[in-house]
């Protein structure tokens, strides 16, 4: 069984929404408050990449389980969808140093930081999805 | 880290429920050895407020919710430094990999240099050549052939660190390839012109000043690519003359051709040859003239080439304050009286 939420962004709203959206499933699952803040600030960065780079997209969150031989492991995981111009070379935007939006550390290798787990898919012309996932430990 | 995020937890509650209650310097001093302790740890901002959260909850548990909350928020606004945090760290062992390559490529340089300079009957060389950087420009080449003849260069490449030290491994390998024109300085110069100018992309220029040395009857013939000039010592006249060959830099044209020119050397002459780090060293009343180097070189000059050429290098870097802003190559070679 997962909880699963999909929050339309296209606006700064759209970005708050997918937040709240985030940071209360963190909640239920059973995050710290520390853990929390992270899972929603890599939520944040990449909503606001969908809203200033490809106008429209979704951010889908939900809870998922890993089974071990040991039990199983509980997580977050973040979908970020778009039909945006797409990512021309991948390596440089997961570059530290290399920012279009000026951020200290931001971007998407802070996210991948943020995070577990992270999977980035590009296409010129198509869109872009990047999914990260943090376990609950 | 998790067992290190709850060990500092405890001492953090510790050392903070000290200070409450003592409140005095020695609390203050305990705080900023946790400071330290939490970079060692690699704890980032926002876990730092997250221990202050739960020491404060614990100690306070009837503390009023908005108190409570305004810790919440000042997480949320830390989370920006965490980032920051988490990118100089990963900028830090990238610089760290990148001074150990460099680290390697530089002593790699080194052995393009001659490991000693071969012992000539009747002649005192001295040799210093020392980078600004870690990687240098400057490049010297020193052979003696079976008759006892000597071919040296200097020469220095426009540009500096990783692409200049990449050219130069060119130009050590080309040299090495020529062995018959070691004695003809105009001719290997022309040679080594053709190299640079069809291999070297058009940005990089090599400027060098080739000489060989008959130490049977004393002849020193030598030519130049755009390099600095050096000088002449003549014994018997106690004076500096410039040691000046006119020619094209290298890698500018393809058919350059080098005069060359001719020196008979008296007993006790000396011949000095330099990079323009030597005479481009700049002090704070800017850079300092030619004159002040045969000032010195004189005030040395009673010394063994070696020690001449180290004392120096030692007033020039004395001079810019032990700052090095261009490689640095200083060559002595002094006939014997």
């Amino acid at each position: 069984m997962s909880v699963q939420s999909s929050v339309e962004v296209h606006t700064e709203w759209g970005i708050v929404s997918a937040r709240q959206a985030g940071r209360n499933l963190a909640k239920e699952i059973g995050f710290g408050s520390v853990d929390q803040a992270r899972v929603t600030t890599a939520i944040s960065e990449l909503a606001r990449n969908i809203y200033l780079y490809a106008e429209k997209g979704e951010i889908i969150i939900e809870t998922i389980e890993q089974y071990h031989s040991s039990g199983a492991k509980k997580g977050i995981k973040i979908t970020a969808k778009d039909r945006g111009p797409g990512i021309k070379n991948i390596r440089e935007v997961m570059e530290d140093g290399f920012t279009t939006s000026g951020g200290l550390g931001a971007g998407l290798p802070g996210v991948k930081r943020l995070m577990d787990d992270f999977d980035i898919d590009s296409v010129v012309g198509e869109g872009t999805v990047i999914t990260a996932v943090k376990w609950l430990r | 880290m998790a067992d290190s995020y709850s060990l500092m937890q405890e001492q953090y509650r510790k050392i903070l429920v000290t200070y409450l209650k003592e409140k005095n310097e020695q609390g203050l001093y305990y705080a900023q050895q946790f400071s330290k302790k939490v970079l060692e740890n690699q704890i980032s901002p926002e876990e730092v407020v997250s221990l202050h959260i739960e020491a404060i909850e614990e100690l306070f548990p009837y503390m009023p919710e908005g108190a409570v909350d305004s810790f919440e928020f000042l997480l949320e606004v830390m989370m920006g430094y965490g980032l920051a945090y988490r990118e100089h760290q990963s900028l830090r062992d990238k610089q760290r990999e990148l001074e150990n390559e460099i680290n390697v490529a530089a002593s790699m340089q080194q052995t393009f240099l001659p490991k000693e300079i071969p012992f000539v009957q009747d002649l005192d060389v001295g040799v210093l050549s020392v980078p600004a950087s870690k990687m240098s420009g400057d490049y010297y080449h020193f052979v003696k052939d079976e008759n006892g003849c000597v071919g040296l260069a200097i020469a220095d490449i426009i540009g500096k660190g990783v692409p200049a030290a990449l050219c130069m491994s060119m130009i050590k390998y080309a040299m090495d390839s020529y062995p018959e024109q070691r004695l003809q300085p105009g001719a290997l110069l022309e040679n080594l012109n053709r190299v640079v100018e069809q291999n070297v992309a058009a940005n990089m220029f090599i400027t060098m000043m080739y000489g060989s040395y008959d130490p049977r009857v004393h002849h020193f013939y030598y030519s130049g690519a755009g390099h600095e000039p050096g000088f002449y010592y003549n014994y018997a006249e106690d004076s500096f003359d410039e040691l000046s060959a006119k020619g094209v830099v290298l890698g500018i044209r393809r058919d350059s051709s080098f005069l060359e020119y001719h020196k008979k050397v008296e007993p006790g002459d000396f011949i000095v040859l330099l990079s323009d780090g030597v005479t481009e060293c700049r002090t704070d009343d800017g850079f300092i003239e030619r004159e002040e180097i045969t000032n010195l070189i004189r005030q040395y000059k009673h010394l063994p080439a070696q020690q001449l050429v180290e004392n120096v290098f030692y007033q020039l870097e004395k001079l810019q304050g032990f700052q090095l802003r261009d490689d640095f190559t200083l060559i002595i070679i002094r006939r014997e009286v």
